[in-house]
């Protein structure tokens, strides 16, 4: 076939193109795999019976800030990550800044402490589970924003992959807080991290595979 | 180069709101640059150059959705070229028949190449093994020229199944012709 037969083909007809298409499909992801994490969260782990009281102490707020935090740098590195040609910019970089800042807040918390209860700080009482729990919240996010990645056109597979399995721990891990009990600085910086960094491997791992075009 | 993206975006933003006539002019411009790059590129697969060049063509029409007009178009051709071609060797595992390794420096836009060769396989030949719901839109409105309204009465389709129905085959059809 002659290449200017293939322009023509594609040029007549042509119809308007959508562009805030991409951002709606993105919201749409966001909004229905955090409720199935919800749904997941409240319907088989149960929400943490003192999760209204907890509210009034400062490290619940600094947990949901830190998934919170990870989250939204994840989102956006993922958006910019499925669009040819755009630079990634700052965002990514502030993922390790945010995880190394709980590392620092762990070590204070751990120094600061007595030594009997240490061991408690790091291990809390779940840290056996959480991050597959984490992990299992998550999946939903991640089978969403991959569905989404898939439609649009990432260049670099494998990233783009590990960005949306990061933001889909982060985002799963702020849903999974409504049922943890856990809120030490230790406890966050390990596995919370942990939780988050699993369907970031998984992502790393489908994205070659499922993200070609 | 500042020319180029000018150029280009002046045909492509108006391609973007539907005007079918820019947009032809802009694939045939975008075409002879990239005929360009890369025959620079894969000089060691002279046959595959005008192949690689309309599933590129495929490419920029089945993710137009993904430019942003804020970004720089020459940039987002650029990406979506490198990633073509890397993919293409890819498949071909015959990393060694680049030139040179890709570096960022061999631009796109640096030459253009309208002496066109003629592609191996055919677009409308391959057309043939799409369901109907996604072959007859696209006979009737791409290759015939008729409107969405008028393949929808023709087919009992909907308006909107023929638009879905065209652009589902597109990204059919740029699969098959990745698989070749």
């Amino acid at each position: 076939m002659k290449t200017e037969d293939l322009v023509s083909f594609l040029s007549t007809g042509a119809e308007t193109v959508d562009l805030r298409l991409p951002s709606r499909r993105w919201l749409l992801a966001l909004a229905g795999g955090a409720l199935i994490a919800f749904l997941l969260t409240a319907g088989l782990l149960k929400l943490n019976p003192a999760l209204w009281h907890e509210t009034s102490k400062p490290m619940f707020w600094v947990r949901e800030s830190y998934c919170a935090v990870l989250g939204v740098l994840g989102f956006i590195t993922v958006v910019r990550l499925a669009r040819p040609g755009l630079r990634l910019g700052l965002a990514p970089m502030g993922i390790p800044v945010a995880v190394i800042a709980m590392w620092v807040l762990a070590v204070v918390t751990l120094v600061t402490a007595s030594p009997q209860t240490r061991t408690r700080l790091i291990l809390g009482h779940t840290a056996g589970v959480c991050p597959f729990l984490i992990a299992l919240v998550a999946a939903p996010l991640l089978i969403a924003l991959l569905w989404v990645m898939r439609s649009l056109a990432p260049t670099r597979l494998r990233w783009a992959g590990a960005a949306s399995g990061f933001t889909a721990g982060s985002i799963g891990a702020l849903v999974y807080t409504l049922h943890c009990p856990e809120l030490a600085a230790p406890f966050l910086g390990i596995w919370y991290l942990l939780g988050m960094l699993i369907p970031t491997a998984v992502g790393a791992w489908l994205g070659p595979r499922l993200l070609r075009w | 180069m500042q020319l180029i993206e000018e150029r280009l975006r002046s045909l492509m933003l108006p391609s973007l709101a539907g005007d079918a006539a820019a947009y032809r002019i802009f694939l045939d411009e975008l075409a002879a640059h990239l005929r360009s790059y890369l025959r620079r590129r894969l000089s060691g697969l002279p046959d595959e150059v005008e192949d690689l060049l309309q599933e590129l063509l495929l490419a920029v029409h089945n993710k137009r959705h993904t430019y942003d007009p804020k970004q720089p178009l020459t940039a987002w051709v650029q990406a979506i070229a490198r990633y073509k071609l890397v993919d293409l060797l890819r498949r071909r595992s015959r990393g060694d028949m680049l030139t040179d390794p890709l570096d960022e420096d061999d631009q796109v836009f640096a030459t253009t190449a309208n002496d066109a060769a003629e592609a191996q396989y055919d677009v409308t030949k391959l057309l043939r093994g799409l369901p109907d719901r996604q072959r007859l839109p696209i006979i009737y409105v791409k290759i015939e020229g008729a409107s969405v309204t008028d393949t929808a009465v023709r087919t009992g389709m909907s308006e909107s199944a023929v638009k879905v129905g065209i652009h589902r085959g597109l990204r059919a059809l740029a699969e098959r012709i990745r698989r070749i």
